[in-house]
């Protein structure tokens, strides 16, 4: 199978002080397809992820080494605009984090920050991605109402509205149901599969199961190194390492 | 077993009375002012200001002193709100976590809090003198901006360090800067503890009479000027106490009523406020 990459990384390595979170890891993302990136807690997704969107250096103490890059520029570029390349990719947290907004707001400060003023537009912004988040039907007549008052399922689709907003690219989703029930992350699964067409998206799971439902493409990471990575049937019914047969079969977590 | 029980018991009590002594001070401090003020107050005393011969017992009252401590303490607060909110925000927002300069920031306004009032009296005093100025309401303003301005930030930073990691990241994301990050959300997010912050500020700076005796001076009229000296509350009353007639004393506590009754008023505004701006916070 031949993808394009929109995202890669060349021997990127993060150091969080003494401690190696990722190791040399050399990658090409697919475009326009879901790539999963899996393997057990501690072993660097999020990380990796994080990496992704320069997102690490709003913690402090980390050093990164390599390249990232996106539409062939590298984000880690002294001259990199920062603030250009996280406008490329829409975020996901584990938690949904809604702004101390209103709902319509929390869609509209994206489009703001970046210079949307026109009223009209900004309705219309905001309608369009509700409904692809498909939240619109359930909010519509409330739009004033702070985001803090949403359940938090529908608070992440909120968020996914809001990310996808500044009409990024990508979309990255660091375990983006592990806080919601069932029905709430079968929601939020649906949606990625109706963005696919569009987005390259990338998502952090430790649900083995939500990977196999949803990936093109799957990355295995282990202790910081990435093991393995292909299309998604060949790494889940025919890994080529061990360590990915074992962490598949349960017996490594 | 029963020596613990005593223990027990003795700590209670110590407990209880220490509470208890606390509400006494309260209900004393308030009923004194009360019953010493409440008499002398009429509606001359806020509507008027000191005639002639009014220290000695003839007729007017403090209006001067209470638009001149509400003019000088507002224009004082708003100085501080200049300082303090970016102050704040470059420790939490904007500087590295362990920062050294964050920290020295943190400690200076620790130490600056502590400094009496009296001190940054004198220091103002020195400056204007330096400045070639009179005493006069801007003098006072900015000496009682720099007393209260320590209280104020640190106030913020202890709200503003509350605010979620996740809330910034999430803004970030999006592609906004710190600068908006910054005040599109993290004052959002904290605003109800910024404005209590600004609150016990203005507490401090009303109340205060040593750090706008040399600086704002005392005049029997209105203070309209910048330039010319403001009457202020504090020293209304102390002026008024320390004079040896009955009738100019309870007026001193009249004053002080109207003292207290200002900050209440202002703390009651500012919870109506704090309760209308937090809907949306994020809890």
């Amino acid at each position: 199978m031949q993808y394009r990459t929109h995202i890669s990384a060349r021997d990127l390595t993060v150091r969080y002080g003494d401690v190696t979170a990722i190791k040399n890891v050399s990658i090409d993302i697919p475009d326009k397809a879901i790539t999963a990136i899996i393997g057990p807690s501690g072993c660097g997704k999020s990380t990796l992820l994080r990496s992704f969107n320069r997102l690490l250096e709003t913690v402090d103490g980390i050093s990164v080494t390599g390249q990232v890059l996106v539409d062939g520029e590298n984000i880690y570029d002294p001259g990199a605009d920062v603030t250009a390349i996280r406008r490329k990719m829409g975020l996901l947290s584990q938690k949904p984090a809604p702004l101390p907004m209103s709902i319509y707001d929390n869609v509209a400060y994206g489009p703001r920050i970046h210079g949307q003023r026109g009223r009209a537009e900004l309705d219309r912004i905001v309608e369009h991605y509700l409904k692809t988040a498909s939240l619109w039907d359930e909010v519509k007549d409330r739009l004033r109402e702070p985001a803090s008052r949403l359940s938090i399922g529908q608070q992440q689709r909120l968020c996914l509205a809001r990310g996808l907003a500044v009409e990024p690219a990508i979309v990255l989703a660091d375990e983006p149901t592990s806080a919601l029930d069932p029905r709430s992350s079968q929601h939020v699964e649906d949606r990625f599969q109706f963005l696919k067409d569009r987005y390259t998206i990338i998502v952090v799971t430790h649900i083995l199961r939500q990977a196999r439902r949803l990936a093109d493409y799957v990355m295995f990471m282990y202790l910081g190194e990435l093991v393995e990575h292909g299309p998604s049937r060949e790494v889940f019914e025919n890994p080529r390492e061990e360590l990915t047969r074992e962490y598949i079969k349960g017996v490594i977590s | 077993m029963n020596a613990r029980r005593i223990e027990e018991t003795v700590a209670r009590i110590l407990m209880y009375a220490a509470t208890f002594s606390v509400l006494c001070c309260l209900v004393l401090i308030v009923g004194t002012v009360l019953v010493r003020g409440l008499p002398a107050l009429t509606l001359d005393m806020i509507t008027h200001t000191p005639e002639g011969g009014y220290y000695i017992g003839r007729g007017g009252g403090v209006l001067n002193a209470i638009l001149g401590s509400l003019f000088l303490t507002a224009g004082a607060t708003v100085i501080a709100i200049v300082i303090s909110l970016p102050v704040a925000l470059y420790i939490n927002v904007y500087a590295r976590r362990g920062s050294r300069l964050a920290s020295l920031a943190r400690l200076a306004l620790d130490v600056l809090w502590g400094v009496p009032s009296i001190v940054y009296g004198a220091f103002g005093f020195l400056l204007m003198m330096a400045f070639g100025m009179r005493a006069s309401m801007l003098g006072g303003m900015i000496t009682v901006a720099v007393l209260v301005f320590p209280v104020m930030a640190r106030g913020m930073d202890e709200v503003i360090r509350m605010v979620p990691h996740e809330l910034m990241e999430a803004s970030y994301a999006l592609g906004a800067t710190r600068f908006e990050t910054a005040f599109k959300v993290v004052v959002r997010q904290a605003l109800p503890g910024i404005l209590s912050a600004v609150l016990i500020a203005f507490g401090r700076g009303i109340g205060d009479a040593a750090s706008v005796l040399f600086t704002a001076g005392f005049t029997d009229s209105l203070p309209f000027s910048l330039l010319e000296p403001a009457a202020t509350l504090p020293l209304a009353i102390f002026f008024q106490l320390g004079s040896p007639l009955p009738e100019v004393q309870a007026r001193a506590y009249a004053s002080a009523l109207i003292l207290t009754g200002l900050i209440l008023v202002i703390s009651l505004a500012v919870r109506f406020l704090t309760r209308r701006y937090s809907r949306q916070t994020i809890s």
